[in-house]
């Protein structure tokens, strides 16, 4: 089991530590409505250094992106970010992440913690051109700073004007004292706010700092299990529960970051799904009866046969709703579409709903 | 962790206190910190006689949903509409409000076989 740099703060902080993809981390702080509520009304520091970070360098650095991702990182400039993710041969998703352009021929891509190693050996294989590659993922932390007051309880940390960096863009500056952060406007929450990249090294004086320049704001340590119902309220897929190397892209609703103008791995079969339609959708949903729907839990029609599955699912701590993700078949995909949920012996009524759950 | 030493326990995380042969039963202050914020108590066994270790109801937390099991057989006779509204009592108050079923109890003998406080102090470790 690893550690994050920052494992002996989060003891000392008396978090709730639990193995998630080979990590140590801290699922909970003082309990997760309180820390899910920190976030959605001032602002709150989430320890997310089991992410992967890789630098892919080089000439031929697009080339690579172009062929393993399916959005176009063609399209980006310095100092802008993107949503996409990795298509297997399969039809299905090797994984989703986000490609940072740090110089004219260099990309920052930063994947999910749990495969970090299947993603490397994926981009590795399929780098015929050979971009320079580098896994950072051992020296670099990552700190998640979201919520509504980021941007004001932060400026004093930076010589840059926070509120000038716009969504999915970021920069390379100072930051709590320490030369060269990247400062990203992305995040994983709905709420608005940064993530801040920086060496292992450099981290817990960020940290530190970060608490300082929030505590007049009362900002707060948060845990995953506030980072997944923050995701959740929004409709943000989690690979592992509403993606995985089966499901299909436009199933998954991935459609808008599929982009044909560039050629990439498996785009013939994507394409041609996306043209003769698909069977099913990733939905989102609210449970009209009373009861929680929770992971692979079986999505049945009035008579009960089967029809779906529930890939994510909690009691929303924004709306004291019990919502959820699943895939339907596509009649049943439209707003307002009467489903039930298979919870243990009961069916309990839900209802198709427009995202985001909840507007932070 | 609070563990009261005049009440009963069983390895599935329940408190039971016993009052002749009426039981109030309810999970522990080790099991509702495990589960985290509890926001939902599903019990619909209410006039129902169970065994030993059967199923009588479930609690759902924001991150999970946990069984709740019977630490004795009975007749459950009343279960705490209170959580109906304020499931979070359980976490607040775990072994007063946030108790959860009375149990008519059908054997007494089973009563003996439950864990001490010292005997579940020393299970959660």
């Amino acid at each position: 089991m690893k550690n994050t740099a920052l494992n002996d703060t989060h003891t000392a902080l008396g978090a709730k530590m639990v193995p998630f993809a080979g990590f140590n981390m801290p699922v909970q702080y003082e309990g997760v409505n309180a820390e899910h509520e920190t976030v959605r009304s001032t602002v709150g520091v989430f320890d997310v250094s089991h992410m992967g970070e890789f630098l892919i360098s080089g000439p031929n650095a697009l080339d690579l992106i172009q062929k393993v991702s399916a959005n176009d990182a063609s399209t980006l400039t310095i100092g802008r970010a993107q949503y996409s993710y990795l298509p297997n041969d399969k039809g299905g998703i090797v994984d989703d992440l986000i490609i940072y352009k740090l110089k004219e021929t260099q990309y920052l891509l930063v994947v999910n913690a749990s495969n970090i190693e299947k993603d490397w050996n994926w981009i590795s294989q399929h780098n015929s051109m050979q971009a320079e590659m580098r896994n950072l993922s051992e020296d670099y932390s990552l700190l998640a700073i979201q919520g509504p007051k980021a941007v004001e309880a932060m400026q004093s940390l930076t010589s840059v004007d926070l509120s000038a960096i716009k969504f999915y863009h970021f920069e390379v500056a100072d930051f709590a004292g320490i030369e060269n952060v990247i400062i990203s406007a992305t995040g994983y929450t709905g709420s608005g706010g940064f993530e801040i990249y920086c060496k292992n090294t450099e981290v817990k004086q960020i940290w530190d700092k970060v608490f300082e320049a929030g505590a007049a704001f009362g900002i707060k340590p948060i845990g995953l299990a506030a980072r997944d119902t923050l995701r959740l309220e929004m409709g943000y897929c989690l690979y592992g529960n509403d993606i995985n190397d089966t499901t299909s892209p436009i199933e998954a609703g991935l459609g808008w970051v599929t982009k044909f103008t560039k050629d990439f791995i498996n785009a013939d079969a994507i394409k041609k799904s996306k043209e003769d339609g698909v069977k099913n959708k990733l939905v989102a949903f609210e449970l009209v009866d009373k009861g929680i729907p929770r992971h692979d839990y079986p999505i049945v029609d009035a008579d009960g046969n089967q029809i779906g599955i529930v890939t994510s699912g909690t009691m929303s701590p924004s709306t004291k709703k019990a919502i959820g993700l699943g895939y339907v078949p596509k009649d049943k995909s439209t707003v307002d579409s009467e489903i039930y949920v298979q919870v243990r012996n009961k069916q309990l009524k839900a209802k198709v709903v427009k995202l985001p759950f909840y507007k932070a | 962790m609070n563990i009261p030493a005049e009440l009963k326990y069983t390895k599935d995380h329940e408190w039971i206190k016993i009052d002749g042969d009426v039981a109030t039963v309810g999970i522990t202050a080790f099991a509702q910190n495990e589960l985290g914020d509890i926001v939902y108590v599903e019990i619909e066994t209410e006039g129902e006689t169970l065994d030993q270790e059967e199923v009588f109801g479930s609690v759902e937390a924001v991150k999970t949903v946990s069984d709740l099991f019977m630490p004795v057989s009975g007749e459950v006779i009343e279960f705490n509409e209170a959580l109906e509204s304020a499931p979070e009592t359980v976490n607040s108050d775990p072994y007063g409000d946030g108790w959860m079923v009375k149990i008519k109890l059908s054997n007494l003998a089973e009563v003996e076989a439950l864990l001490s406080a010292d005997d579940y102090k020393n299970l959660i470790g």
